[in-house]
C-alpha cells in the first residue's frame, strides 16, 4: 500500500522535499508477490548521505533480480518530517514506490557510522516494529545489517535479529531465499527464521548468544545459546569482483546528493597495512575488477546517467594496476565530448605523478586530498603509513605545477605512543607545503582537517585506550596555537567530544543497548552532525545505566582479555594482530603483502582465497614508497599509558 | 543554433527545486547527444537559459528552456531531427518532465526571464469552500489599491500590488478545496502565488498549484514564447521510458 497521498500534504512543510520523492533514474518498483522476501533497505541517515551508498544499491539489484525477492530504499527522516510523521501517525515509507515499511518483511540497515546508531533505532520505531529483537513475534520485521560497523555489533545487537558480516553480494541471495520459504509456510515461529540465518555463512543471530560478564565488570565470553549457532560467525568475501559487476544501473538522484557522480569500484580490499585503518583490515584480500569492465562500466554508466564526473573508488586508487591508462582513456573518451572529469578519491601521495595530476584536471579540477595521517616519519612508521615527507612534497609540487592552488591534508591525533612533537609536526608538514604552493601561485593554501583516532575492532590497534577527549582537545589546541599565524593554513577539526560517543560505540559491549535506547529516547538522533550532537545525552545514558566511558573508550585492553567482538571472524587471526600492535610499538613497519610474501594474515590463508591483481609489480613509489628495509622486528620493550581505567582528564 | 523547448513539470517531481531541474536537464542534454555550446572559460559550462523560477511543489504545463547549440559540431540537428527531439527528450527525462514543443529561434532573442510580462496559474486552496473564496476574490478584484510590503533581495520593499493582479477567479472546486484561477504579471517585481494567497486570507492553505501559461508582450499583443498545445501529448511517455 502507498503511503503517498498522506505524505504529499506534509512536504510542503518541511525543508527539502525532494529528499523523499524517489522518481530517481533507475527508481526500483519490484514486485512484491507473496512468494517474494520484501526488503526494505536502510541507511540511517538523509537522503543526500544515503543516496549514493554503493553497498546499498548493489544489494538492491541483486535482490530485484531473483524471482523471490524485491527490494525498495528508506532514508532517515530529517526532525520536520519525523514529527509531522508522528503527528499524523505516518509510518516509516520507502521512497520508491512509499510503501509502509510494515508491509515489508525485512528492515535492513547500511551502517558505515557508529554515530547512526541512534537513528537505526528511531528507524526500527518508526516502522512501527518493537526495538528490541526479542519483543518481536512472526508478524513484525525482520531488522538486519551490514557494512563495516557490524564487525562490532555488539553494542546494537538488542535491537538487531541478524547481521551480515563481510561482502553481502553472496548472502544476501541465500538470506532471501530463506526468508522466501519461511513467508510461503506462513511465517511460523520467528525462532524458526532466526535459527535457519543463523546456518548461512557470515549471518550472525545476536540473540542465539550470550553475553557472559565476570564480577569485575569485564566480559568473559560470547557464547551460543543455541545448538543452531556456530561458535565463530566467519565473515564473507567474494573471491572476484568481476562476477559482481554492481551497481549496473546506478541511480541518478534528482535533487543534489553528496558524491553526486558516477561511482565505479575499480578494487576491494587493500593491503598497505596502515594500522588506524578498519576497512583495510576487514576487507583483504585484494581483488581488481578486470580493468577492461572498468572501462565499459565507466562509459556506459556516463553514457546512461549524463554525469561529466566518475570517480574510481577504492581505499587506494592510485595501486590499481594500470590506472593511469583508465583515467586516460576516460578523460579521452571522444563519446564523452572531452568534459567528463575523473576523480580519484584516497590517493596515496606516492603514486600522485604529475602525470595524473594533468590528467584528473583536464576537464575540471576537484578538490584534491592528500591523507598523510601523521606529522612525523616515527609515527607514520607506528601506524604504517609509510608516506616521506619528499613524497608528500613531490606531490603537492605535481599539483600545485598543474594549477591546483588549495587542497586538504589529512591527518589524525591521538595515535598510539603520540608525543607532542608528533602533533607540531603536522603544522611542519602543511607550512612546508604551502611554502611550495609559493613557487607556483600568490596565495596557495592548505587545509589541515584534524580528526581524533577512535580505536576500531579487527584492527591492530583494538587493544589501545583512545585519548581521553580532554587530552585530543588539548593537542588540537597546541595545534591550533601552534598555526595561528600562518595565513595559508587553515586548521579544522572534528569536535572530540564525538570521537568519545563514536568510541563507545565502536568497542563496546552489549551493555550499550541501554544507552543508545537511552539516547534516542532523549531525543538523541542525527548524532553524527556536529550540530546535532550532545555529550550531554551520552553521560546521563552511561549514568543511568551505571557505566563509564572510560571502561569502553579510554582503557587499554590486555591481550588475554575477551574482546566482545572474538566470537566475530574478519578473517584475520588475533595473533597476528597483535604481533602487528608490537611491531607498531616499535615502530616497524610492514610490506604490502600484495607484491611481497605472506604474513598469513588469515584473510586469503583462511578461506582458500587470494588477492586479484593483474599488475606483479607494485605501483609507482614501491610496495610502501621507501624502499628502506622493513623487516619485521622483535618485540621491544615499550611504555604505555597505564592500563588499568584511567581516571577522565588524566593525562597520557 | 538556439532551440526553445516547452517542457512540464507535473506529478511527484514537482517537489524538486528549481535548481534540482536545471541540473536534470544537464544531464539530459548530455544523454541524448545534444552538441551544445559550452562557455569558455576555467569551468566550462553548458549554455542552458532558463526561463523563470518555478517555486518548489508548483506544477507546470508551461516551462521553457533555451539551449545554444555548438554550430560547428556535426551532430547538429536537421530540420526532421528537431521534430523528433521532443519524445527523444521526453524519452530521456524523469517521469514528470516532459518536452511538449521545440523551435529554432534567433540567438539575440531577448531572454525569457526579461521577455515574460506575465503567467496564469490554476491555483487549489484546500479546506475553504467556494463561496468564501468567491468573496475573497472579489474584495481583492474590487480594491483600488492592495499596498502590502514584502521582502525582495534581502529587502523590504513597498509597493502596490494591485496592478500585478490582471485577472482572478473562482473556476471550481477540487476534492480538496477550491480552485481559483490567476493572470499575475510579472514585471517589474511581479506577485507570487503565496503573496496573492496571503492578499486573499494569510490563513488560507495552498493546495496543488500549478502555472498554466506563460506570456510575452510583443507590440502589445500577448503571445507565447512557444506557440502550440500546452497540455501534456504524450501518454506514451511511460512506456517509452520502460522500453
Ligand atoms: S593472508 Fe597473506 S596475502 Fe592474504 S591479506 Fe593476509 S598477509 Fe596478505
Amino acid at each position: 500500500m502507498t503511503v503517498w497521498t498522506e505524505l504529499e500534504p506534509l512536504l510542503a512543510k518541511v525543508q527539502k522535499p525532494a529528499r523523499y520523492i524517489g522518481c530517481e533514474d533507475g527508481v526500483y518498483t519490484p514486485d512484491h508477490h507473496a512468494g517474494a522476501a520484501s526488503w526494505l533497505l536502510a541507511y540511517p541517515d538523509t537522503y543526500e548521505i544515503g543516496l549514493p551508498n554503493q553497498g546499498l544499491q548493489i544489494l538492491a539489484e541483486i535482490i530485484n533480480e531473483r524471482p523471490d525477492g524485491a527490494a525498495e530504499r528508506t532514508y532517515a527522516p530529517w526532525g520536520d518530517l519525523e514529527e509531522l510523521m508522528r503527528a499524523t501517525g505516518l509510518p516509516l515509507f520507502s521512497v520508491d514506490t512509499h510503501r509502509a515499511a510494515g508491509d515489508f518483511d525485512i528492515l535492513a540497515f547500511n551502517l558505515s557510522a557508529e554515530l547512526t546508531y541512534t537513528n537505526l533505532v528511531n528507524m526500527v520505531d518508526l516502522a512501527g516494529c518493537p526495538i528490541r529483537s526479542v519483543d518481536r513475534s512472526a508478524d513484525d520485521l525482520l531488522i538486519g545489517a551490514g557494512g563495516h560497523c557490524t564487525y562490532n555489533p555488539e553494542p546494537i545487537a538488542d535491537f538487531l535479529d541478524f547481521v551480515v558480516l563481510g561482502d553481502g553480494e553472496e548472502a544476501v541471495g541465500e538470506i532471501t531465499e530463506a526468508v522466501a520459504a519461511w513467508k510461503q509456510a506462513g511465517k511460523g515461529d520467528r525462532l524458526e527464521i532466526l535459527r535457519t540465518l543463523a546456518g548461512i555463512e557470515g549471518v550472525y543471530v545476536p540473540r542465539l548468544y550470550d553475553a557472559v560478564f565476570g564480577d569485575d565488570g569485564l566480559l568473559v565470553e560470547v557464547v551460543p545459546n543455541d545448538p543452531a549457532a556456530p561458535a565463530t560467525v566467519e565473515k564473507r568475501t567474494i573471491a572476484d569482483l568481476g562476477e559482481w559487476p554492481y551497481p549496473k544501473a546506478q541511480l541518478v538522484p534528482l535533487t543534489e546528493v553528496v558524491h553526486d557522480r558516477l561511482n565505479v569500484e575499480v578494487f576491494r580490499g587493500c593491503t598497505r597495512g596502515c594500522r588506524f585503518c578498519q576497512a583495510g583490515m576487514i576487507t583483504r584480500p585484494v581483488r581488481e575488477r578486470p580493468a577492461d569492465q572498468v572501462r565499459t562500466m565507466v562509459s556506459e554508466g556516463l553514457q546512461r546517467t549524463g554525469y561529466d564526473e566518475v570517480a574510481l573508488t577504492s581505499l587506494s586508487t592510485a595501486d590499481f594496476s594500470g590506472i593511469e591508462q583508465v583515467v586516460v582513456d576516460t578523460v579521452n573518451d571522444p563519446d564523452c565530448g572531452g568534459q567528463v572529469s575523473v576523480s580519484l578519491p584516497s590517493l596515496r601521495v606516492d603514486a600522485f605523478t604529475v602525470g595524473i595530476a594533468a590528467e584528473i584536471q583536464k576537464a575540471r579540477r576537484t578538490g584534491l586530498t592528500f591523507a598523510p595521517e601523521a606529522g612525523t616519519w616515527r609515527m607514520r612508521q607506528v601506524i604504517n603509513k609509510l608516506i616521506r615527507e619528499e613524497d608528500l612534497y613531490a606531490a603537492v609540487r605535481s599539483a600545485y605545477s598543474q594549477g591546483w592552488r588549495r587542497m586538504k591534508l589529512y591527518f589524525l591525533t591521538g595515535l598510539p605512543t603520540e608525543t607532542d612533537e608528533d602533533t607540531l609536526g603536522i603544522a611542519t608538514l602543511a607550512r612546508n607545503c604551502v611554502e611550495i604552493g609559493k613557487e607556483f601561485h600568490r596565495n596557495p593554501s592548505v587545509t589541515v582537517s584534524l580528526g581524533g583516532f577512535v580505536p576500531k575492532p579487527f584492527t591492530p590497534f583494538q587493544w589501545f585506550g583512545q585519548n581521553t577527549r580532554e587530552e585530543l582537545q588539548r593537542k588540537i589546541y597546541l595545534l591550533r596555537d601552534e598555526l595561528r599565524r600562518d595565513r595559508g593554513v587553515q586548521l579544522k577539526w572534528h569536535d572530540p567530544k564525538a570521537s568519545m560517543a563514536e568510541g563507545l560505540a565502536s568497542r563496546g559491549d552489549r551493555r550499550l543497548a541501554d544507552v543508545i535506547e537511552d539516547v534516542w529516547r532523549h531525543g538523541g538522533t542525527f548524532q553524527e552532525w556536529g550540530e546535532h550532537f550532545d555529550l550531554r545525552l551520552w553521560e546521563e545514558a552511561l549514568e543511568r545505566a551505571g557505566l563509564r566511558e572510560e571502561d569502553f573508550v579510554y582503557r587499554h585492553r590486555t591481550e588475554d582479555e575477551a574482546l566482545p567482538w572474538d566470537h566475530l571472524s574478519a578473517g584475520l587471526h588475533k595473533d597476528f594482530l597483535w604481533q602487528d600492535w608490537r611491531d607498531a610499538l616499535a615502530e616497524v613497519g610492514l610490506e604490502d603483502c600484495r607484491w611481497t610474501p605472506c604474513y598469513d594474515c588469515g584473510a586469503c590463508t583462511g578461506y582458500g582465497i587470494e588477492h586479484v591483481v593483474a599488475s606483479a609489480v607494485p605501483p609507482a613509489g614501491g610496495s610502501q614508497g621507501t624502499g628502506q628495509d622493513l623487516t619485521v622486528g622483535g618485540e621491544v620493550p615499550v611504555t604505555l599509558l597505564p592500563s588499568k581505567p584511567a581516571p577522565v582528564g588524566a593525562r597520557a | 543554433m538556439r532551440v526553445r523547448l516547452r517542457f512540464t513539470k507535473t506529478g511527484k517531481i514537482r517537489w524538486t527545486s528549481h535548481r534540482d531541474v536545471a541540473r536534470v536537464w544537464e544531464r539530459v542534454i548530455r544523454r541524448v547527444g545534444l552538441p551544445v555550446a559550452y562557455s569558455q572559460g576555467f569551468s566550462p559550462h553548458p549554455k542552458l537559459h532558463f526561463g523563470l523560477a518555478l517555486s518548489t511543489g508548483h506544477e507546470s504545463v508551461a516551462e521553457f528552456i533555451d539551449i545554444d547549440l555548438d554550430d560547428d559540431s556535426p551532430a547538429l540537428p536537421s530540420p526532421d531531427e528537431l521534430d523528433a527531439l521532443p519524445l527523444r527528450i521526453s524519452a530521456a527525462l524523469p517521469i514528470g518532465l516532459e518536452v511538449t514543443g521545440c523551435a529554432v529561434i534567433p540567438s539575440n532573442t531577448t531572454s525569457l526571464q526579461q521577455a515574460v510580462e506575465s503567467c496564469e496559474w490554476d491555483i487549489e486552496i484546500r479546506n475553504v469552500a467556494p463561496d468564501a473564496v468567491e468573496a475573497a476574490v472579489a474584495r481583492v478584484v474590487a480594491a483600488d489599491d492592495l499596498t502590502i510590503t514584502r521582502q525582495r533581495k534581502g529587502k523590504d520593499v513597498t509597493d502596490d500590488v494591485r496592478p500585478y493582479v490582471l485577472a482572478l477567479a473562482v473556476v471550481g472546486s477540487t476534492d480538496a478545496g477550491t480552485l481559483v484561477h490567476a493572470h499575475l504579471a510579472t514585471q517589474p517585481r511581479g506577485l507570487r502565488v503565496s503573496e496573492l494567497l496571503a492578499l486573499l486570507d494569510p490563513a488560507w492553505e495552498e493546495g496543488l498549484v500549478r502555472r498554466t501559461a506563460q506570456w510575452t508582450l510583443i507590440d502589445g499583443a500577448r503571445h507565447e514564447p512557444l506557440p502550440g498545445p500546452v497540455e501534456p501529448t504524450s501518454t506514451s511517455h511511460a512506456t517509452v521510458r520502460a522500453s
